[in-house]
């Protein structure tokens, strides 16, 4: 990737083109992937020899975790080339996705508990592998909580790329946690070196899911950069408007001056 | 059909892990969505404010 690749869809005009483009093929996608995903996972795959039906809760459970660690890793490249090559929407898809990635993680957490109970004994353990996944959401609540702290936005920016970048290093432990630590949680199934050791007939509705998880982050991440855009249009629009007309700076006609970002 | 629903016994965990990412997900869809019309819809009216007070484009 040359900077220049980096530069073009930095121009929020030509970023709102390439994700019009993308939008529908990802919606699409996310309604084929999970659609068939979810029949096979609920009606046309085998129970486990061990979990029983329970097994298909890890349908809707590992592809939220997937994009929980997912989500924060596009987040932490996105910071990244904020800093580095001063990208002006690169801020807006971190800003974006720690909302959608934080969602992910409740899921996982919740789904997780929902198996934990009937196969482990219990609702919550604080072992590595769960407590790692907890630390990742207040990571994402944190980065949050960071980017409106400052009644100076461009600082509140500055702190938040800082915890995405230095809280990925959650990520990788909570990757490792179940070979690094003695945790109730199984070690991973799918993305191992030596190759999955779950059954072909699991592995493709997981899979499946796993895919229309992506394409729908896609989805809805392309969507709330391009709102995100459009709200920055109304706000200058709003305050040309208010300057021409010969109001004061405490006039905001459209009420959009201080984020109109809900 | 009852067996299906029944999840071999742990059908009071299997169909909330379901539903609630069911709620998790439309949730996201329809803020999502909703901004997206709010938004679209604000930019369009200061738009025709703009071009009415004789502003012109590319005001930034």
């Amino acid at each position: 990737m040359s900077t220049n690749v980096f530069h073009r869809y930095a121009n929020p005009t030509k970023f709102i083109g390439l994700a019009s483009a993308i939008i529908p093929f990802a919606w699409g996608l996310t309604i084929l992937l999970g659609g068939y995903g979810l029949y096979l996972g609920l009606f046309n795959s085998p129970a486990d020899y061990q979990q029983g039906e329970t097994v298909r809760i890890m349908y809707v459970h590992v592809p939220a975790a997937w994009m929980a660690l997912g989500c924060y890793t596009t987040m932490a490249i996105a910071s990244a080339i904020a800093i580095i090559w001063k990208h002006a929407v690169a801020d807006l898809i971190a800003e974006e996705t720690a909302v959608i990635g934080a969602t992910f993680t409740v899921l996982c957490l919740v789904t997780g508990s929902l198996w934990g109970q009937p196969m482990w004994g219990t609702w919550w353990v604080w072992d590595a592998r769960l407590t790692s996944m907890l630390v990742l959401l207040f990571l994402y609540l944190g980065f949050m909580a960071l980017k409106n702290a400052f009644d100076d936005p461009q600082r509140g920016t500055q702190a938040a790329r800082l915890i995405a970048l230095v809280g990925w290093i959650n990520v990788p432990i909570i990757k490792y946690s179940v070979e690094w630590w003695n945790t109730l949680h199984q070690p991973a199934a799918v993305a191992r070196l030596d190759g999955p050791t779950i059954h072909p007939d699991m592995l493709t509705p997981l899979l499946l899911m796993g895919g229309a998880y992506m394409t729908l982050f896609t989805a809805l991440l392309l969507v709330r950069v391009r709102s995100h855009i459009m709200e920055r249009r109304a706000r200058s629009i709003a305050l040309a408007l208010a300057e021409a007309r010969g109001a004061g700076p405490d006039e905001d006609p459209a009420g959009l001056r201080d984020g109109a970002t809900p | 059909m009852n067996a299906f629903f029944d999840m071999g016994g742990y059908a009071a965990f299997v169909w909330p892990s379901y539903a609630v990412t069911a709620v998790g997900l439309v949730f996201l869809i329809a803020t999502t969505l909703l901004r997206q019309r709010r938004a679209r819809t604000t930019l369009a009216r200061l738009e025709a404010e703009r071009d009415a007070a004789g502003l012109g484009h590319g005001q930034r």
